[in-house]
């Protein structure tokens, strides 16, 4: 799950991490309240997903009319995909300096990373790629964590011994993230260094592992409602669906995320775009296919579909069956071409031209069908 | 063959679950050499005509078994696979989905003090050595025995590749899907390292996907090798994620990308096949 600014910080905090004054608004009424209480603020859409800032979601204001104004162009707005449902409106800092921490997961070194840099703030990724020796890393044991010398040596080999003491504090208390709450990143960018010596969080961002939600129900519970994502996401993700929206008119099925994968490769190599990404999993029972097809054909972009079932054992004539009912059921008029595979696969695809539907002998002939057929 | 031999002796950690009754039961239909399995609490019964037992330690040595296949559900699936590590067992074959991945981190760590273990998965099909045995998921009809090695990241992309090679009569040496998960056993590394001193393998495969790093290393491994080798990358047209954060970023730069992967694989010689029926025509030709 990945937390929106204000949660991850309100995380933060339970840690003895810093962080500025703030307060959430959900109306312009709220900002403006916020701003009198706190004074100056960065008003700052919550979204989940980076670069709200170059897309117009902060803004300063000095008065709480200004804040007003502010949480008003900024509720509702769309960022990437995502609706912006508040504001989090934050007292401004007074900055010295800037540093960059995270954790995250290296998948080639399949163990955690946690990077430390002097140079933080919004250009990071070109100092990791200009100059890597400007961000100290260091791979912490799993079973025990950083040891207190290692994370002195990352703080001295980032160039900050002046800050070695707050700094190894909050190095300690962020990685408190990975064994309490099973966080797949967390980041501090930047970790401010204010005029008086202080270290404060300026922003954070927490991604938690949705596969250990099952020993982190709190989170879930406290958190998980408030993110709005896009709509049909959001609707696949209540039927167990594992869906992500994208931007062509072909809706595709598959079972199997590299088979589905290889299916939109399939479908742009034959000249059309992939409406989704959905993978219904092994197997491919008649409900979860309607189901997904259901979800597919909300989207008002869709002019077809595509399923592309790789059967193996499960039988070819039974899956044709349930996506003729599918079809019956949700009065579905589009095109639609099923590639099938598996045991009776000739019976399957008998069904399906008995029933006006068109079966494709692999992916890739179904694939330039769909086109054809939505061109 | 690699990994999977006709001497292996397999054992099944959760074969009283419903997947693991299933799977197998298909294990057995194939000839694999299934030993035993494990099932705290039920030890002394059998289930499947083999002995049932409470730990690891006892089923190995009551049986000799040297491989299990993991079916137990995700809370407890990283311990079962360092009770095998523990008990002595070469071959891991971990096929559940949904582990945390700070388990894997550990787990990948406690793997560090038992060297002779060899973890395949999570959350991967399995292997098959077709004609021998199988530990896993992957349908064992679609497979024939032959002279082509595969390795895949994928489930279903993995079974469509093994039906359109056994379609154009290019049997098996031994299929193997090394998982999904961010964090892995064998990498596609190690696997080309068993295919490349494998007699028996003239023919590789190897079907990637976006993220990470192992395809360009796997690339780099096979420069100048003996086998004729054919790639296959899916999630060329995939989206960028909707990212946050920079952490990720900072550690794979541009690596990961289905362009670096495809690149790798070109600049060593490779030819990366775009739908899978073309795997066939660049391995024939």
């Amino acid at each position: 799950m990945k937390l929106l600014e204000y949660q991850a910080k309100e995380v933060l905090q339970s840690f003895g991490i810093e962080i500025p004054p703030g307060k959430i608004a959900r109306t312009p009424e709220e900002a403006a309240a916020a701003a009198r209480e706190i004074g100056t603020v960065a008003v700052k859409a919550q979204v989940p997903v980076g670069g709200r800032g170059k897309a117009g979601g902060i803004k300063l204001a000095q008065t709480p009319e200004e804040a007003a104004a502010a949480a008003g162009q900024i509720i509702g707005m769309e960022i990437k995909g995502f609706r912006v449902p508040l504001v989090y409106c934050e007292g401004a800092l007074d900055i010295k300096q800037e540093i960059y921490l995270g954790f995250t997961v290296d998948r080639d070194a399949r163990a955690n990373i946690l990077m430390l840099s002097a140079r933080g703030g919004m250009d990071i990724e070109a100092v990791a790629e200009e100059t890597p020796d400007a961000i100290a890393r260091l791979y912490p044991n799993p079973w025990r964590g950083p040891l207190d010398f290692e994370v002195r040596r990352l703080v001295f080999e980032a160039g900050l011994g002046a800050l070695a003491g707050p700094l190894t504090k909050v190095v300690r208390q962020l990685y408190r993230a990975i064994p309490e709450q099973d966080a797949l990143t967390a980041e501090i960018n930047p970790l401010v260094v204010t005029g008086e010596g202080r270290v404060v969080a300026g922003d954070a961002k927490l991604e938690t592992d949705e596969n250990a939600a099952f020993r982190h129900k709190e989170l879930e519970e406290r958190y998980s409602t408030v993110i709005e994502g896009d709509q049909y996401e959001v609707e696949a993700k209540k039927r167990g669906l594992t869906y992500v929206s994208l931007d062509g008119h072909i809706g595709v099925i598959g079972n199997g995320a590299g088979l589905c994968m290889g299916t939109l490769d399939l479908v742009q190599r034959a000249g059309g775009r992939a409406a989704n990404f959905c993978d219904i999993g092994g197997g491919a029972k008649a409900e979860v296919v309607q189901n997904a097809l259901e979800v597919i054909l909300m989207n008002p972009q869709v002019k077809g579909v595509l399923i592309n079932v790789f059967g193996g054992i499960t039988r070819a004539d039974e899956v044709a069956r349930g996506v003729v009912e599918a079809r019956a059921a949700l009065n579905m008029k589009l095109p639609l071409v099923v590639r099938l595979s598996g045991t009776n696969e000739e019976e399957g695809k008998r069904i399906l031209r008995e029933n006006g539907i068109e079966p494709g002998d692999n992916g890739w002939e179904a694939a330039q069908k769909i086109v054809e057929l939505t061109r | 063959m690699i990994l999977l031999t006709p001497v292996s002796n397999v054992i099944v950690q959760g074969i009283t679950g419903r997947e693991g009754t299933f799977h197998a039961e298909r294990m057995q239909e194939m000839g694999t050499r299934l030993v035993g399995g494990v099932s705290p609490g039920k030890g002394g019964g059998d289930h499947l005509g083999v002995p049932l037992f409470n730990t690891v330690a006892e089923a190995v040595a009551a049986t000799g078994a040297d491989a299990t296949g993991i079916f137990v559900p995700p809370p407890f699936a990283a311990d079962a696979i360092r009770e095998a590590a523990e008990a002595g067992l070469s071959l891991i074959v971990c096929i559940t989905e949904g582990i945390p991945i700070q388990d894997m981190i550990r787990v990948k760590s406690y793997l560090k003090d038992f060297p002779r273990a060899r973890l395949l998965g999570p959350n991967c099909p399995g292997l098959i050595t077709p004609g021998v045995g199988k530990i896993g998921i992957i349908p064992a009809q679609i497979s024939s025995p032959g002279a082509v090695g595969l390795v895949s990241r994928s489930g279903t992309l993995t079974y469509e590749a093994m039906a359109v090679l056994t379609r154009a009569g290019l049997g098996q040496s031994t299929v193997v899907g090394i998982g999904g998960d961010p964090v892995l056993g064998l990498s596609f590394s190690d696997v080309v390292e068993l295919f490349e001193h494998d007699s028996q393998t003239t023919h590789l495969v190897l079907i990637g996907e976006i993220g990470g790093s192992d395809e360009e290393r796997a690339a780099q491994r096979l420069r100048g090798t003996r086998l004729k080798v054919v790639a296959f990358i899916s999630g060329r047209t995939a989206p960028e994620g909707k990212r946050m954060g920079h952490a990720g970023a900072i550690v794979s730069g541009n690596r990961g990308t289905a362009k670096s992967k495809v690149e790798a694989f070109q600049a060593v010689g490779i030819p990366v096949a775009e739908t899978t029926d073309q795997i066939v025509e660049l391995l024939k030709a």
